[in-house]
């Protein structure tokens, strides 16, 4: 397991796009590596014969029928936009 | 005349007063109001509540229905059609949900009728109900002291008899801590049993919603009515559905009920495991035998559940990015600036630090030391439980190390509030399911603080919990009591 040395909390605010004030950079950084520090104990743990579990019941393949049915319309798929014209959602400028 | 004996009535009077016609589905719902009014100011359980749209469906609801006019509490993270939904955050406020979730339903489908949204922890991230954006609620016990989390709203009301019964969900001890906290009935579902259709997800392989009551028997009365496969849930189990209730009021003769050593560990509040240890005497002259089990991986339970739980949890919410619903930031001068202040805006402060520690054990250079590691030593914890069950049909313990704690004790140190789960959520890890029924009280500094007894089992093992749940409650009262408020 890496040390918690690397851990920059700055850096992987911008990697997860959330803004962060100053002063919840430095209170993220001191705690989280606090909760780090203690999970370091999974580092005692022989796992070098064991599958990553993805799920506690593991299941594969589960197919459905893949057909069309009525859901919401336009309008309601609209409801909750923050800002909407012409029956489309509009978004802030992506392309100069 | 409004009837202020109905409130305090569990689901399976209630019903069982409607199908006789002796009360309407809306004289129930105007007993309820008229509960609410008293104690909400007191408890601040509710996020919204739409009375007029629940008494045009208790004018028309078929009482011989399982659930047939039955006023059900439904926790803020589960779509209700036309009701607001936003999972106690700002980045969700005046959201609308344009459908009903699959519970929702089914409980509909029963007669039951969803007419109000409790509060949570934010995006259920929480032990307590204080990280909701919205409003602290109380715990009808003693005002001063948390309800649990993060379904605290949910909790709050049943135990105010603001509520019949309600819905939460529960990622890592989020129904069974707030029921234990509140002196109720609160069950995980084994994984997959209950759709997670329409319920906002926190972290997808853990999460389940379950039922948060007065009685085993009302538990099972919701179990029966929502759990289930769903085409729209792929990963809902396809096994059929038993009636949950039936088992209820069989011995306990033959039954093995393991305690693990492990978790006789410090932390414990000497008046919860005084509790729990009477309960565990007073199953064993109920019939069942006790044996020693051993789950030697439960150490390492609440540093798996917090990389797994926040890893899933940066994932799900990369979905709040301001575009199809929620809040956006104001005049953003591009795309970036959009996103980054759109969610620090957003969300608070819990959900920040937990989207921060997802992205980390996520990313390049890290995944394989953190996240891939975590769901290995899963692994160890799943097989542990499958070892444990050969020699035991469930599992006792304690739900929480403690009775209710004090509101603001603990915002200030985000990993005690983690360790608030240790009993709990290595089930979620493991799948399988879990209930905590009330087991006694605490006194501390002059109030009774209700405590609560978890009881495990295999994965689909429902009725065999409910069973042996229900037969320590029908033998003791403490299901009996009811705050002061």
């Amino acid at each position: 397991m890496s040390k918690t040395a690397d851990f920059d909390v700055a850096y992987i605010s911008k990697l997860a796009r959330l803004n962060l004030s100053e002063e919840e950079t430095r209170r993220f950084q001191k705690q989280l590596a606090d909760v780090l520090k203690y999970a370091e104990k999974l580092r005692e743990v022989d796992v070098s014969h064991v599958d990553a579990a993805a799920h506690g019941v593991p299941m594969f393949n589960v197919f459905r029928e893949d057909k069309p049915c009525d859901w919401l319309t336009a309008e309601e798929a609209l409801g909750n936009a923050p800002h909407k014209a012409n029956q489309l959602f509009v978004v802030t400028k992506v392309v100069e | 005349m409004i009837r202020s004996d109905l409130p305090a009535l569990t689901i399976a009077d209630l019903q069982s007063l409607l199908r006789r016609k002796e009360i309407s589905p809306r004289e129930v719902l105007e007993s309820l109001r008229a509960r609410i009014e008293t104690v909400e100011p007191k408890i601040d359980a509710y996020l919204s509540i739409d009375f007029e749209a629940a008494l045009k469906e208790a004018d028309k609801v078929n009482v011989n229905l399982p659930l047939g006019g039955v006023p059900i509490a439904v926790k803020d993270i589960i779509n209700v059609a036309g009701q607001l939904c936003t999972c106690g955050s700002k980045i969700l406020a005046g959201y609308r949900s344009p459908y009903d979730a699959t519970v929702i339903e089914r409980l509909r489908a029963a007669g039951a009728i969803p007419f109000g949204k409790t509060n949570m922890d934010e995006f259920a991230m929480g032990s307590s109900t204080e990280n909701s954006s919205v409003k602290v609620t109380r715990n009808p016990w003693d005002l001063s002291r948390v309800p649990g989390g993060s379904s605290g709203g949910s909790a709050a009301a049943v135990a105010a008899d603001a509520a019949f019964g309600a819905l939460g969900t529960d990622t890592g001890g989020s129904i069974r801590q707030p029921a234990s906290l509140t002196g109720l009935v609160g069950l995980k579902p084994s994984y997959g049993r209950v759709s997670r259709f329409g319920v906002i997800a926190f972290a997808s392989s853990l999460d389940q919603v379950g039922p948060l009551t007065k009685t085993v028997r009302d538990a099972a009365m919701i179990m029966s009515a929502m759990a289930g496969p769903d085409r729209h849930d792929s990963t809902s189990l396809p096994d059929p559905v038993p009636d949950y209730t039936k088992n209820l009021g069989h011995d306990l003769k033959g039954v093995r009920l393991g305690v693990p050593k492990e978790y006789r560990v410090g932390g414990i509040h000497p008046q919860v495991s005084a509790a729990v240890n009477a309960a565990i005497k007073q199953l064993e002259s109920l019939g069942a035998e006790i044996v020693d089990v051993s789950l030697p991986n439960t150490e390492y339970g609440i540093a798996v559940y917090y990389f797994v739980a926040t890893a899933e949890a940066s994932a799900n919410l990369a979905r709040f990015d301001g575009v199809r619903y929620g809040y956006r930031a104001k005049d953003p001068k591009d795309l970036l600036d959009h996103y980054g202040r759109t969610r620090e805006e957003g969300f608070g402060e819990e959900v920040k630090r937990r989207i921060i520690l997802g992205t980390y054990v996520l990313s390049s250079g890290y995944y394989d030391a953190y996240y891939v590691r975590a769901q290995k030593v899963r692994e160890l914890i799943r097989q542990d439980f499958v070892r444990a069950f050969e020699k035991c049909d469930a599992i006792v313990s304690p739900t929480s190390p403690e009775p209710a704690f004090k509101l603001g004790e603990r915002t200030a140190n985000p990993l005690a509030m983690y360790l608030a789960d240790i009993f709990t959520n290595t089930a979620n890890l493991a799948g399988i399911c879990g209930i905590s029924v009330p087991c006694g009280f605490a006194k501390v500094n002059g109030s009774q603080l209700p405590i609560g007894l978890q009881i495990l089992g295999k994965s689909l093992d429902e009725a065999r919990i409910l069973q042996i749940a229900h037969a320590y409650e029908q033998s003791t009262d403490w299901h009996e009591a009811k705050p002061k408020l």
